[in-house]
């Protein structure tokens, strides 16, 4: 809490601190009680055996027991989940920045004919729900024989993140100036030069953005793994969680232990860059 | 040298736009096969009979008349529709009301503000996978989180997702914890761009807590107001993870938490119980779908600017 404290003296010091602004206090701490005990419990739990769960819910585990993490790590596939829910982020967010990148700046930066109308084709597909053409997505992946597959998969999610990646990055590469590109260009460097070693580097800010904004959904995503992958060896960590879960429905230290492994690495990372990652995620609501 | 002094007007027209197509292909060409086609093509598969994963005969509209007045069909669509209008109240009442108290409690900027952001934003970036097995395992009748701290001061829990008067409620209280941090974040952004001038103006003039949020803050805070109504609208209809994962594909109990999601999941896909697919009534589920949600935020988005303030 030091860093909260060194942040008091804003506009709330000049205001009398009355009975109300206690009350406020005590609001916000019941709040963040609310919103952090389940997920210190989840962990907590993931330490204890059935019947210390069952008994003393609330208490710290009596020992420090990776006896849970060690039956997670070794009788389940769920190695193999999180290994596959990094990969297909991570490819898919890789894709979604080079092609949307590729896009926005010949959009952004070249004159040329029907470029309203391209941009307005790339944005169209921010507004609709693509989960409710899932029919013929799915008969389209399956004539291409990508059903069952991480390529389908990651196709899937390079389409869905498309649109907003054109958005935010044709409006940051628009925004940079014309002198710099012009001058190398005199100085007789190529296009792709221009591109890759002149403009790409400024654009980092818009990229991380752009990132988070797509990691985010896609490695929580539940929905596309459900109905196009079938084969265990392929399935995605929340994916993966069902089938865990429905192997150890009674084994609770073990469910604890599962959920506590699927959540630590996106809290690891939320919280070392959570400014980012807040931005990232409410950018489009808040524009 | 002409090479030296050359620059993009220069360029041959021909190689110029070899490099633009270059450019634009690969994006334009995974749009068009996985988004633009499928989403064409399911205004047209819905005006037909399957066979199996392909479409056979046309048939109008016989698949909207079948999903809108034929029993079965027509009653787990009507009792699925009714449960997300539900769920939609119950989300701008209980998440988006919250939000909107934790935003002008945040705005105060009292010490701990920025942890607590970072708090309340946490379960926002879990996977709806992982809140919903937390959730139902607290949600246990006997040795769940919830009841056993209710026991702790000698109240007996309900079953909660075991009953069919509770089942949606609990999903409902799950989904709240899961979200509640993002209007709370996207409201406070918004009464953070409202001018600190106009805000001080007011207390001068003697404007309590009160007056402030009703008479200043909440008329400014149109648009961020606007955009969290639509985006909770069309997460409700959309509504998928959180049932499935507590309650199961069915809406168990007896269809009391079952939404269009589900409804149009076991349609298209098959129930784990029946196996029946139907991608034909499946396609007009997900146009009604489409119509109802792009509709309703077509006029909702009409009334709410209207009252959104030009400063």
């Amino acid at each position: 809490m030091t860093a909260a404290v060194t942040q008091a003296a804003g506009p709330a010091l000049d205001r009398r601190w009355s009975v109300q602004t206690g009350a406020i206090q005590a609001l916000l701490l019941l709040n963040a009680f609310i919103m952090a005990y389940p997920l210190v419990v989840m962990v907590m739990s993931s330490f204890k055996t059935n019947a210390e769960i069952f008994t003393s819910p609330f208490a710290l585990p009596q020992t420090i027991s990776l006896a849970n993490v060690e039956k997670v790590w070794t009788e389940t596939n769920f190695v193999r989940y999180l290994a596959n829910s990094v990969g297909v982020t991570a490819a898919s967010v890789l894709l979604i920045l080079v092609v949307g990148t590729m896009a926005a700046y010949a959009i952004a930066r070249y004159k040329f004919r029907f470029s309203t109308l391209v941009l307005m084709f790339f944005l169209s597909g921010m507004t609709v729900p693509l989960k409710l053409a899932i029919i013929p997505l799915f008969i389209q992946l399956d004539t291409l024989g990508l059903t069952n597959s991480y390529a389908g998969l990651i196709l899937v999610y390079t389409a869905m993140g498309i649109p907003s990646a054109v958005f935010i990055m044709t409006g940051f590469l628009a925004s940079l100036p014309r002198e710099l590109e012009e001058s190398a260009r005199i100085d007789g460097a190529s296009e792709l030069r221009v591109m890759l070693s002149i403009m790409l580097p400024l654009a980092r800010p818009a990229m991380v953005i752009v990132a988070i904004q797509n990691a985010v959904p896609i490695w929580n995503d539940f929905f596309f793994p459900l109905i196009l992958i079938t084969s265990d060896n392929l399935k995605t960590l929340p994916q993966g969680l069902t089938v865990f879960m429905g192997e150890f429905t009674t084994n609770w230290g073990v469910l604890f232990t599962g959920l506590s492994l699927a959540a630590l690495p996106i809290m690891l990372v939320y919280i070392a860059l959570s400014r980012q990652f807040i931005a990232g995620i409410t950018q489009g609501a808040v524009k | 040298m002409i090479r030296d002094r050359r620059r993009l007007s220069d360029l041959l027209p021909r190689r110029r736009s070899l490099w633009i197509a270059f450019l634009l292909l690969p994006a334009a060409a995974i749009m068009s096969v996985f988004v633009a086609w499928p989403l064409l093509s399911a205004f047209r598969l819905a005006f037909y009979r399957f066979d199996g994963l392909m479409p056979s005969d046309f048939v109008g509209l016989e698949n909207f008349r079948q999903v809108l007045t034929e029993a079965p069909f027509s009653d787990w669509t009507w009792n699925a529709l009714h449960h997300n209008v539900i769920v939609f109240c119950a989300l701008m009442v209980l998440e988006n009301g919250t939000a909107l108290l934790l935003a002008f409690a945040l705005l105060k900027a009292l010490p701990g503000h920025r942890v607590h952001q970072v708090i309340v934003f946490l379960p926002v970036v879990l996977s709806s996978v992982i809140v919903g097995f937390l959730w139902k395992l607290f949600l246990h009748p006997l040795f769940g989180l919830v009841n056993q701290a209710l026991a702790l001061v000698g109240l007996h829990g309900p079953a909660w997702l075991g009953q069919e008067s509770t089942a949606l409620g609990s999903i409902i209280l799950a989904n709240v914890w899961h979200w509640v941090g993002f209007p709370t974040l996207v409201l406070l952004a918004g009464m953070q761009r409202i001018s600190k001038e106009v805000i001080e103006a007011a207390r001068l003039d003697g404007a309590g807590d009160g007056t402030l949020l009703l008479k200043i803050i909440w008329p400014l805070l149109a648009p961020s107001v606007t955009i969290v109504t639509i985006l909770t609208f069309i997460g409700s209809f959309n509504w998928f993870e959180l049932p499935y994962i507590m309650a199961g594909l069915t809406g168990s109990p007896g269809g009391s938490t079952d939404v269009l999601g589900l409804y149009f999941y076991r349609t298209a896909f098959g129930s784990t119980t029946t196996g029946i697919q139907d991608f034909g009534q499946g396609s007009a589920l997900a146009v009604l779908m489409f119509l109802l949600i792009a509709g309703v935020t077509a006029i909702a988005l009409r009334l709410l600017r209207r009252r959104e303030v030009e400063l």
